[in-house]
């Protein structure tokens, strides 16, 4: 043999040989390694790909409905019917009226109660307030002919993307013949439109599909996460800093330690059941309003913010604590200028990512009320709200083709929410590391 | 054994009985600090045993010794930076131009601005340069004004022999410069609250040899106006740098003297077998 034989080891050659056979195992392990790390990629954009396209072909189109321009005379006498042009008096006038007898005259004054009845049906029953509102913004243009657009209402709108056909008997349509040659007659007189809906963002809560928007969802939503966001960064980044800083290393704080991190494993219904508990049966505080969602969103990213904050706080090296106190800064003067700023792109991120989380949540809210049919849009942390996704959950439940659509597309705001909100943690990391390194 | 010392030795700074392992004249003419009868401990483990010994005015005492024999523990004691390590604990008496500095009056604080320290490795603030000087006398409210604290800063830099390097870079990090003028920036930091001692920590142990030839420089110049303690492992340094040699051997004061007689005639045996590299 070639080993050499009085050190016992391995004669070059020898080892050189063993080297190079299990340097073909080793690259072959390797290889393979590498192609499944590939595969896995792979599947998972592909997954993301399908969930995105999904997303946006249902949820571009929602963003989009059909409207009708109608030459609308805002007869003053009908319109103001005292005459001051306040909001009370435009809402008492007769603006439905108007419409109607505009959308007539634009479909050829047709006569009879069930031909006017099917001209009606045409447009969305949020048409009336429409002109109302067209005229509060516009006072100056009272006593003039105007062209004004109306929704059409959803069932139309569905008919004009194609998924209610003509060729359906009459009886098992949604809309019937009439109806169907009036919309023609509109269309081709060019009066239809397929236009961006400003209902989406602007409208909210509506059993009509096509008035229906998120406006009231988004600020409530915008409520909730604020009211979150006061209440567990200062308090995760504060638990952090003693349990990490100043808390005394015992079985006391390590009790503490395990709980926090349990606390993060918890599903976030519990937390809705405990607001619930709490907050609304002891404490007295109303139902529905983001007061009490916040408080419950921020104890479920507490420990998400706090676990973070504490992986930052104990990346700050050790020699600049001594180095701060060695010059004589004081305990806290230590953590506010030397610990604290260092860790604070780790904490902002962890905060974000729990913000993230409590964007997207709807099981606590549910459970603390916040499901309820809100028209009015939220106006302070007091009021009754619904949020995005609590908003998104209910219309998934209603059967109307343009509410499938505008979940889509609500969908699509939310992502673009939490996409923000993740760009901004990054711009905002970028900007402090670069400070302090 | 060590049960019946806690707590119940009473310790005078007056006190000039000298442990009986310790040979050599630890006590100076005129002490800025002085140890009496210290001892610390890890939990229960004894890390420094009974050590009494002063650090004179201006003067530059060198411990030596080899790795693990409290050393950098006593050295802290002197500023109380282990009050900072919860299972240490310390025992006997410490005094600064007479007053304890384990007093419940004496504020840590004040302390440290008294005692100042340089650590192994370089660790300046993630600042500017001119943050690094300036934040000590920020805190300590030691400038009156923007144009005073510019003076401390640059009188510092100056001392530090660092201001002709970074005059024209205050505003950038302190972390950009090279290893030997971070720890030159530390001294200067240490400098700016007017300290009356330095302590150092093996601070030219991460330095090339012309970054520390440029530390010990600096060390001889300072040492008129401040009481330097250091802490090394290099003999030569030890040699060249300090006027007083203090060795230690687990956790005891072996021998103390003048430096060049600890390195010419050492009396006790540990210190001989040490000092001629016959192990350590
Ligand atoms: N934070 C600590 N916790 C527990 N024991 C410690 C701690 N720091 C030091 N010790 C122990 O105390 C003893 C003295 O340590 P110290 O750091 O003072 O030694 P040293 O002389 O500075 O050594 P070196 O030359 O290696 O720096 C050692 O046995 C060490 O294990
Ligand atoms: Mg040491």
């Amino acid at each position: 043999m070639t080993r050499s034989t009085d050190s016992g080891l391995l004669s070059p050659q020898e080892a050189a040989v063993r080297v190079a056979a299990s340097l073909k195992k080793r690259g072959r392990s390797e290889r393979r390694f590498r192609y499944l790390g590939i595969a896995a990629i792979t599947l998972s954009i592909l997954f993301l790909v399908l969930l995105f396209a999904g997303i946006f072909t249902k949820g571009i189109p929602g963003m989009f409905q059909h409207y009708v321009t109608l030459d609308v005379v805002l007869d003053k006498g009908r319109m103001d019917p005292q005459g001051d042009m306040s909001e009370a008096s435009l809402y008492s006038g007769d603006a439905r009226g108007l419409v109607n007898e505009s959308l007539l005259i634009a479909l050829g004054s047709p006569e009879g109660r069930k031909a006017k009845r099917a001209a009606r049906s045409i447009l969305s029953s949020g048409s009336a307030s429409r002109l109302t509102e067209f005229t509060l913004k516009h006072p100056e243009l009272i006593g003039e002919n105007v062209a004004v657009k109306f929704a059409v209402d959803d069932d139309i709108d569905s008919f004009m993307r194609g998924f209610i056909s003509r060729e359906t008997p009459e009886s098992d349509r949604r809309i019937n013949d009439e109806t169907i040659e009036f919309v023609d007659r509109l269309d081709q007189a060019s009066l239809i439109s397929y236009e961006f809906s400003d209902y989406l963002f602007t409208g909210s809560a509506s059993r009509d599909a096509e008035i229906a928007g998120i406006k009231g969802a988004l600020i409530g939503s915008i409520w909730t996460l604020g009211v979150c966001l006061l209440i567990a960064f200062p308090l995760g980044v504060a638990t952090a800093v003693y349990l990490e800083e100043i808390a005394p290393k015992n079985r006391m704080t390590e009790i503490i330690e395990i709980n926090i991190n349990n606390l993060a494993a918890v599903p976030s219904v519990v937390f809705g059941i405990m607001g619930l508990a709490i907050f609304i049966l002891v404490f007295g505080l109303p139902r529905s309003i983001p007061l009490v969602g916040g408080i419950v969103l921020a104890l479920m990213t507490l420990p998400t913010i706090i676990i973070s904050s504490r992986a930052a706080i104990r990346a700050v090296p050790p020699s600049i604590r001594d180095a701060a106190l060695g010059i004589g800064a004081s305990k806290m003067q230590t953590i506010l200028h030397h610990v604290i700023p260092p860790a604070m792109p780790g904490m902002l991120t962890g905060t974000i990512i729990g913000m993230a989380q409590a964007l997207g949540e709807t099981a606590p809210l549910l459970m603390i009320g916040m499901v309820a049919f809100i028209v009015d849009v939220p106006g302070g942390v007091t009021e009754p709200a619904t949020a995005l996704p609590v908003q998104i959950f209910m219309w998934a439940d209603f059967a109307e083709r343009m509410f499938i659509q505008k979940t889509s597309a609500a969908i699509i705001v939310l992502l673009a929410f939490l996409i923000t909100m993740n760009a901004g943690a990054i711009i905002l990391r970028k900007k402090l590391e670069r400070r302090w390194q | 054994m060590a049960d019946e010392v806690i707590g119940t030795k009473e310790v005078n700074f007056q006190d000039r009985e000298v442990p009986d392992e310790t040979v050599g004249e630890v006590f100076v003419n005129n002490p800025r600090m002085t140890a009496r009868n210290v001892s610390v401990y890890y939990a229960e483990k004894l890390a420094v045993d009974d050590v009494t010994l002063d650090v004179g005015s201006s003067e530059v005492i060198a411990f030596v010794g080899p790795s693990g024999c409290g050393k950098s523990t006593l050295l802290r004691c002197f500023n109380r930076m282990n009050d900072t390590i919860d299972i240490c604990r310390m025992e006997g008496k410490i005094n600064i131009d007479g007053d304890d500095i384990n007093d419940p009056k004496i504020d840590v604080v004040s302390l440290r601005a008294r005692v100042g320290m340089v650590f192994q490795k370089p660790n300046p603030f993630p600042k500017s340069i001119f943050d690094n000087i300036a934040y000590g006398p920020r805190i300590h409210g030691l400038a009156r004004d923007s144009v005073e604290l510019d003076e401390i800063v640059e009188r510092s830099l100056e001392r530090a022999g660092l201001w002709s390097e970074v005059k024209d870079r205050l505003d950038q990090p302190g972390t950009s410069l090279s290893g030997g003028q971070q720890q030159r920036l530390c001294i200067a930091r240490a400098i700016a609250v007017g300290p009356e001692v330095i302590l150092m920590d093996e601070p030219c142990s991460a330095l090339d040899p012309i970054a520390t030839a440029k530390v010990e420089e600096l060390i001889s110049e300072l040492r008129e106006q401040y009481s330097i303690v250091i802490v090394t492992h290099s003999m030569q340094q030890a040699a060249r740098v300090s006027d007083r040699t203090a060795y230690f051997h687990l956790g005891k004061l072996v021998e103390v003297g003048e430096t060049k007689q600890i390195f010419t005639r050492p009396v006790h045996r540990l210190t001989e077998d040490y000092i001629t590299g016959r192990f350590g």
